[in-house]
């Protein structure tokens, strides 16, 4: 059974369909790579998986549990939607870093907040916290940040926050990790570093959805591929074929464009 | 000797207005704020009239109209003088407040908020421990200068009769002595040196990150 199955997720601002359709699965482990021009929906799929928007039709399963049916519309909490959201986690194009907080901070404060929750934080709140904080400071290490873990966003460079970001979002354990452009705000000689922590998350089997323009990166790291036009998918499978044998002509004008990339 | 003592004591009156005033618009500004940004429709809409009222009419008018208002529309006069200031200042500053606060949770990026979200927090959580402290650090150089006004505002207070600095200076002057009304300016002066210094140490304390 997949870990995550998106079926006929629609989703429209106003009068404008952004998502039409939209159909595909992620097998726990295995990573999805999105593609596709500027405005063709990508972040708007990312954002309904993370219950930033609300899809209007289709089902979100993961783990054989549906977290969104289109059919079935029914007022959710807000600790429900909580709940359902930590599923996933999200890295953001612009990073999103807390300012006030530093890089060890950002990657514990939710963590925190969340283990308030338990039953037994009170009587456990030592040995929680203990755990929370040394697993931060095993993610900072994993990101290659460990000496910058006291250091604030503004004293980091892009790429080392965007580094933070995603051990703060590893933080959380989320079953799938989504990256939406994670290297498109950074200066080219910064995307490297962003890149390899992802592909080093990849090859440790993180279950991963990744919105990039970074074609031989996608093709390296991805299983999957799926190329998105105008909010439909035009073409979906393996990532090798999808990118060296596209067998769509749009996806082949796509694809040229990142030719010489 | 007994100049310096009588102005003393009345500008005494004035900084109980302005740290009354502070104390309690500061907190009161924050419920306006949300009121104006409620997806409450009626209830944004009334408070930001009341905000547009209150900003746009003198305060010195307000202290007459909490000084009268009360005795002639509900049969209850007002009597003490320096409790009609004090709602007067309380009500004008928390409106002014209430928009400086506005403007600096609307200028805290969506994807502050959003960060928090996907990371499983409440919007209380996201407020309180995300977005709060970069919206005072926005703010504090706003809040500095309505601070600094509200001490050279409490003067008005002499319109309904408070004895404060100016006021009782003005006795002075009908005894022929000018200087005393004049040196009233080295109190107000003086106390908002202090006061800038104060906010300068507050905006250093928050130096550390960058918004
Ligand atoms: N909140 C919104 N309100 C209205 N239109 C939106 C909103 N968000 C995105 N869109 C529109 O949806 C389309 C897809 O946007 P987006 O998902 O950001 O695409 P991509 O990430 O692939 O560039 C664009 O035409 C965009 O203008
Ligand atoms: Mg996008």
């Amino acid at each position: 059974m997949p870990i995550l199955e998106v079926s006929n997720l629609g989703k429209s601002f106003g009068a404008t369909e952004v998502l039409k359709d939209i159909s595909f699965s992620l097998e726990k482990g295995g990573s999805l790579a999105i593609i596709g021009s500027s405005g063709s929906g990508k972040t708007t799929l990312l954002r309904c998986l993370n219950f930033l928007e609300t899809p209007d039709s289709g089902r979100i399963s993961v783990n054989g549990e549906v977290i969104f049916d289109g059919d079935r519309k029914d007022a959710v909490s807000s600790a429900e939607l909580r709940r359902k959201r930590l599923h996933f986690g999200l890295v953001f194009q612009s990073f999103n870093l807390f300012p006030q907080y530093t890089a060890f901070q950002n990657v514990t404060l939710a963590g925190e907040l969340l283990a308030k929750e338990r039953p037994d934080f009170k009587a456990n709140k030592k040995q929680i916290l203990d755990e929370i904080r040394q697993n931060g400071q095993k993610l900072l290490d994993s990101v290659g940040l460990a000496a910058k873990a006291d250091n604030y966003p503004h004293q980091l460079s892009g790429g080392q926050q965007q580094r933070v970001a995603i051990a703060r979002a590893l933080a959380l354990n989320p079953d799938i990790l989504c990256f939406d452009e994670p290297t498109s705000a950074l200066d080219p000689e910064l995307t490297g570093e962003v890149l390899s922590v992802i592909r080093s998350l990849a090859s440790r089997n993180t279950t991963m959805i990744i919105v990039t323009h970074e074609m031989q990166f996608a093709r390296q790291v991805a299983d999957n591929v799926l190329f998105m036009d105008h909010g439909v998918v035009v073409e979906y499978g393996a990532a090798a074929d999808v990118i060296d044998n596209p067998q769509h002509e749009r996806t082949r004008q796509f694809l040229e464009n990142y030719s010489n990339t | 000797m007994d100049v310096v003592k009588v102005l003393f004591e009345g500008f005494g009156e004035n900084l109980r207005i302005f740290a009354l005033t502070l104390v309690m618009a500061i907190p009161l500004g924050l419920v306006i704020t949300f009121g104006s940004m409620t997806r409450f429709k009626p209830l944004r809409w009334l408070t930001r009239t009341f905000v547009w009222i209150i900003r746009g009419t003198p305060l010195m008018l307000q202290l007459f109209v909490v000084l009268y208002a009360p005795g002639l529309v509900f049969g209850v006069p007002m009597r003490n003088r320096f409790t009609a200031t004090l709602v007067a200042f309380v009500i004008n500053y928390a409106a002014y407040l209430s928009e400086i606060y506005r403007g600096g949770i609307e200028s805290i990026p969506r994807g502050q908020y959003e960060a928090g979200a996907v990371l499983g927090m409440t919007r209380s959580q996201i407020f309180f421990r995300v977005v709060l402290l970069q919206v005072v650090k926005r703010i504090t150089p706003a809040m500095g200068n309505e601070v600094i006004t509200l001490v050279k505002d409490t003067s008005l207070s002499r319109v309904i009769g408070v004895a404060e600095i100016i006021m009782v200076a003005e006795r002075f002057t009908k005894q022929g002595l000018i200087v005393p009304l004049f040196s009233t300016g080295l109190y107000f002066l003086l106390f908002n040196g202090l006061l800038t210094l104060l906010l300068g140490w507050i905006e250093k304390r928050m130096d550390y990150f960058k918004v």
